[in-house]
């Protein structure tokens, strides 16, 4: 499995457990994601996809089943353990763009690796701006993000994404608040880091000319995998 | 702990107007405390003054007199019909040896013999009841700084000389330079040359009081080589009572604090010092709960921004002290602000006041003022700070 990033094994998910309103949402996921994978994960609304993605991304912890990333398995870390792999194995970006406000959008790509380290010194700094520059941004680094567009600001939020060099790239409805042209120049930069850093891309996306840009596709229906196929 | 203060700082700055009210709050609050403080501490510290710059801070006697009977037999029923005696004026037995071991008695300032008693002066006609009071002038001064309240003539009790109050100097029609007799009853009396006039400025004493020469009074009030009582200052004065404890029990002998002499002016100060506690706990209070409001509104208003620290790796201790050190923050900025404003009101209350006292403010207030509302601000953060650590990043990040 040397070539895997992720790999889910049997990964139930249910919420109100224990309550009369018991419902399960995953129903045994079994996925496994390689290192160069750019794949989306489509589905009709409330199949599940956000849940899987949440879970994927360790931001909530499956029910039942194993979650393997990096080959290590998760369902047994506490929040500590696994808000550190979030934060240096896993970037996010997300459908409106959450940057922080308070920050620059250097800042803002910097951050990761400042919660992670402390203060940036000149090399993680000049990372931030070289990530910067790959998106087309490298002239707004000192802006705050309410002075960006909605498309600059979720490409600021791909370079964040970006800025701990992660294995996997989660994206959720990455495009669904850019207009076409917007969307398919974000899209292009996925698939660029894709391939010029090796990391894993999983996007959830409605979009089917997303989809079809894609290697492979995910289809969750009702919380089952009901087809995987490679282009 | 540098990204917390980073985020912590960014997100003060980003809050403009909240963070500028709070400020404010936090600062009318300390500079109310402060203020407060210093008003009652000068107040108080004046009227111990007062009180202690006419009086010393124990005074050492002998014993009190007690009928001795012998014990009745085992077995019988005793009716006793006793009478108190009578306090004779008497010597504190081997003062010498007493003023002594005072001396060498750490938390002490001044030790003073006095041999003192009852008499009268006379002049002509005219007769005055006084308290005569035989001193080593050199150690009586450390204890009443009599030398600073001579409003005529000189301080000075050397053989045949008196020193005598204001009031009682007018009623005789005495200026210095004129003869006074004194009577100590038993036939004993003397004629002085009164060589100055004080002036304490409370009225009863000014009229009584008559300093004398240790022996000279000694032979007036017939205790040859006595003294009646030992006036004793201590480095402390508020440990007065303890110290008086310990040389009670040191000597045998009956030892009065003037916290004891004055126990209503005590009680006096401790209520107000209580009030003043009260006051400031309240005010504390109360900007406690401004502190913790405004981050409560703060977290929430940032919930979404929580949710993304927290999926970029941010964990939940650090998101804990980014909202500690916010109140950290607000609680030093604000009272350094507020200290500053109590200064400028002390300033402006001394400048332009009343003019009835002065209030100096201690080297020790600011500082502690400014850390106790310190420690409040990350205490009132805690239960805000606690909820955004523990959002869920699911939840935080969905809202909106």
């Amino acid at each position: 499995m040397s070539d895997g990033v992720l790999r889910l094994e049997g990964l139930r998910k249910s919420y109100n457990v224990g309550l009369p309103t018991e419902v399960e949402v995953l129903h045994g996921i079994d996925l496994q994601v390689g290192r160069h994978d750019f794949a989306a994960l489509i589905g009709p609304s409330g199949s599940g996809k956000s849940t899987l993605l949440n879970v994927i991304g360790l931001l909530d912890t499956p029910t039942q089943g194993e979650l393997f990333l990096l080959d290590r398995p998760t369902s047994a870390m506490d929040d500590d353990e696994r808000t550190a792999l979030r934060g240096s194995s896993i970037g996010f970006v997300f459908q409106f763009h959450h940057l922080i406000q308070a920050f620059t959008a250097l800042e803002n790509v910097l951050l990761p690796l400042m919660v992670s380290r402390g203060k940036p010194d000149a090399e993680t700094t000049d990372r931030g701006r070289e990530l910067l520059k790959a998106v087309g941004l490298e002239a707004f680094a000192g802006k705050r993000p309410n002075e960006l567009s909605g498309g600059q600001q979720q490409r600021v939020a791909i370079a964040r994404a970006l800025i701990t060099r992660p294995s996997l790239l989660l994206a959720d409805e990455p495009t669904g608040n850019l207009d076409t042209h917007t969307a398919a120049e974000t899209f292009a930069l996925f698939r660029k880091f894709n391939e010029q850093f090796g990391c894993a891309v999983l996007v959830v996306t409605h979009d089917p000319r997303l989809s079809d840009s894609c290697d492979r596709t995910i289809n969750l229906v009702d919380g089952v995998i009901v087809s995987d196929r490679a282009r | 702990m540098w990204i917390e203060a980073n985020i912590a700082l960014k997100f003060l700055r980003q809050g403009r107007i909240q963070t500028a009210l709070i400020l404010v709050g936090v600062a009318v609050g300390v500079a109310v405390i402060v203020f407060v403080v210093a008003l009652i501490n000068s107040l108080q510290g004046n009227i111990i003054e007062r009180t202690l710059g006419t009086q010393s801070h124990i005074r050492v006697q002998p014993p009190e007199e007690v009928n001795l009977r012998p014990a009745a037999p085992a077995g019988t029923v005793e009716l006793l019909n006793e009478d108190k005696r009578p306090q004779r004026l008497r010597s504190i037995n081997n003062w010498l040896e007493v003023q002594a071991a005072l001396d060498g008695l750490p938390g002490l300032k001044a030790v003073s013999p006095m041999a003192s008693g009852p008499g009268f002066a006379r002049r002509g006609e005219v007769l005055r009841s006084v308290s005569l009071m035989g001193i080593d002038a050199a150690r009586y001064e450390r204890i009443i700084p009599i030398r600073d309240e001579i409003v005529e003539g000189e301080f000075r009790v050397g053989a045949g000389d008196a020193v005598i109050g204001r009031q009682l100097a007018s009623e005789l029609g005495l200026r210095p330079g004129n003869k006074l007799r004194l009577e100590a009853g038993q036939g004993r009396d003397a004629i002085v040359n009164v060589a100055g006039i004080f002036e304490l400025g409370v009225r009863e004493l000014d009229a009584r009081f008559v300093y004398l020469d240790l022996t000279q009074a000694q032979a007036l009030l017939g205790l040859p080589g006595g003294v009646t009582q030992i006036d004793v200052t201590a480095l402390d004065i508020f440990a007065a009572d303890a110290s008086a404890l310990r040389i009670a029990r040191l000597s045998g002998l009956k030892a009065e604090s003037w916290m004891e002499t004055n126990a209503q002016l005590m009680n006096a100060l401790s209520s107000q010092s209580i009030s003043t506690n009260i006051i400031s706990l309240m005010v504390a209070l109360s900007v406690a709960f401004g502190i913790a409001s405004v981050l409560a509104v703060s977290v929430t208003q940032r919930t979404r921004e929580i949710g993304i620290l927290r999926a970029i790796g941010t964990t939940r201790r650090q998101m804990l002290g980014v909202f500690l050190l916010q109140g950290g923050l607000v609680g030093l900025l604000g009272s350094a602000i507020g200290a500053f404003a109590a200064y400028a009101l002390v300033w402006l209350f001394n400048t332009v006041g009343p003019g009835l006292f002065y209030i100096p403010i201690g080297p020790v207030l600011i500082p502690a003022s400014m850390a106790l509302a310190t420690v409040t601000g990350v205490l009132s953060a805690m239960a805000p700070a606690w909820r955004a650590s523990r959002l869920d990043p699911v939840v935080a990040i969905r809202y909106v």
